[in-house]
């Protein structure tokens, strides 16, 4: 359905998201007390791309490689009925044992916390890392389940019938954040 | 909106070449979780599946059940002998008992040509073909295809030969519909006895020759020969059938190129394949294998979900983000 662009406002743009990325990164390693241990996994598809992002941010300035994964979670939803006759279930890869590990996921919208859900739950399955933590680019609020982030780039009031659209470079061109409000938004 | 796979999957013939594309599509993610150290994702969790198989099979159903099993569905295995069907009871009746005990899919293998499909209508639950009499096999096909694909990156334009009793084979019949369908050139050859009629209208090529296929082809997928054939007096004897046509290093030899080598199994060594080309190097027989896991978790995976109203309702707000 196409929208006016007055409903379309940016709450990021490509310096600003390049900002709040490299905050991201220090607060992960203050988080994670270095590098030691530390696991980045990005939700597929951005938190993929993010989490490499990051990881590149951590690397230039500690010098040592970050393992990194992807995750895709549609296997793990509590919906299939609604996954619609086509789903498109993206590639999970993750670098070795999680045990003992600490990981940080990544993504970029939350907003019910039923992917993040989702991602625990499959986390688990390769194995017990002895911490998980959370890192979004955007908190748009509307949780459903008790769930936190403990980074956050960019908190923004929504409503239901709002839009969080996260543009990458990798994928759509160019760095973007935008808000595009719906009816009574 | 496009369509997903349907209610049932009872052959390929009446399926799009997007619908194939789609189940292949599924299947390559559906790789990974059977290396994963728990090799089980909860996308099927709660719902019931009844493997009913008329038929004698190990290889079949075991795919479907490790399939179900990574999915985390719940699976009851019925087969034909031990059971009520051997005390006279239809097909119908047996599937509407099960149904009234809740099930949500059924996996039939049976011999009657059609069966899967006239069970399909008859019952609520998803009705999935693990072979029907000479008619279909659609998932052994969709593995078939699945595995071409991997090994030369694409099945357009690829020359695929069946080799044996094309006549009595539901594999053949599937894989000739799903290698159409996805643009390859397809041959036949096998003893002029066991060449269904007529074969040449559904767009395939007949060489009466193995000498002529291994000219032509970049795959070769060897069918089982039934050692009841032999009983019939469709061929003379199988030392007869491996003279003339089982496949051997020496006429391999003898192709201008590499020729992938497949079998759906189980094979009879030294009767239709030698075993120094079924453990060759371009054996892709037991990739086969492991991708007729995927591709079963795939075709599970897409009969249970997509109900594109749900779908849709999710898209509008409410699904995860």
């Amino acid at each position: 359905m196409p929208r006016s662009p007055s409903d379309r406002t940016i709450l990021l743009d490509a310096r600003a998201m390049s900002r709040a990325l490299q905050r991201m990164a220090v607060e992960i390693l203050e988080l994670a007390h270095g590098t030691d241990d530390l696991v980045l996994v990005g939700i597929q598809r951005r938190g993929v791309e993010l989490a490499e992002r990051i990881a590149k941010l951590i690397e230039k300035d500690e010098g040592v490689p970050i393992p990194r994964g992807a995750l895709d979670i549609t296997l793990y939803r509590d919906d299939l009925e609604t996954v619609g006759p086509k789903p498109v279930i993206g590639e999970t890869r993750l670098p070795g044992d999680l045990a003992g590990k600490h990981a940080v996921i990544v993504d970029d919208v939350l907003y019910t916390g039923r992917t993040v859900r989702a991602a625990l739950d499959e986390l688990a399955d390769f194995g017990r890392p002895k911490r998980i933590s959370l890192c979004v680019l955007v908190d748009r609020g509307g949780r459903e389940l008790p769930i936190q982030a403990d980074i956050v780039g960019k908190s923004v009031k929504t409503g239901p019938g709002d839009r969080v659209d996260v543009l990458v470079e990798e994928i759509d061109g160019r760095d973007q954040v935008d808000l595009v409000r719906g009816e009574g938004g | 909106m496009t369509a997903g796979l349907g209610k049932d999957l009872t052959g390929l013939e009446h399926l799009s070449p997007d619908q194939i594309r789609l189940v292949l599509d599924t299947a390559e993610p559906f790789k990974e979780v059977s290396e994963r150290p728990i090799k089980k994702v909860p996308a099927l969790r709660g719902k019931t599946i009844v493997n009913l198989f008329f038929e004698a099979s190990t290889r079949t159903r075991i795919s479907f059940e490790f399939a179900e099993k990574r999915l985390s569905a719940d699976t009851v295995n019925v087969a034909a002998t031990g059971s009520s069907v051997s005390k006279g009871e239809t097909l119908v009746d047996t599937a509407k008992n099960l149904e009234a005990m809740r099930i949500d899919m059924v996996v039939i293998r049976h011999p009657s040509s059609g069966a899967a499909e006239f069970l399909g209508k008859r019952i609520r639950s998803n009705v999935i073909n693990a072979g029907d009499g000479k008619h279909e096999h659609p998932t052994q096909a969709l593995l078939d295809l699945l595995t071409i694909r991997d090994k030369h990156g694409k099945i357009e334009g690829l020359n695929v030969c069946l080799v044996g009793d094309v006549l009595h084979s539901r594999v053949a019949r599937s894989n000739i519909w799903g290698l159409i369908k996805l643009g390859a050139h397809v041959g036949v050859c096998g003893p002029h006895t066991l060449m269904p009629r007529g074969i040449e209208e559904l767009g395939v090529t007949v060489f009466p020759r193995l000498e002529e296929a291994i000219e032509w082809a970049d795959v070769l997928n060897v069918l089982r020969l039934q050692l009841e054939r032999m009983e019939a007096g469709f061929i003379p004897s199988l030392r007869e059938y491996y003279r003339v046509f089982g496949l051997t290093p020496e006429r391999l030899d003898r192709a201008p190129r590499p020729i992938t080598i497949m079998h759906p199994g189980p094979m009879n060594r030294g009767v239709e394949i030698d075993s120094r080309v079924a453990d060759g190097p371009h054996s892709v027989i037991l990739d086969q294998v492991t991708n007729g896991v995927a591709v079963r978790m795939a075709v599970l995976y897409l009969l249970a979900g997509g109900r594109p109203e749900l779908a849709d309702a999710a898209q509008r707000g409410g699904g995860p983000e």
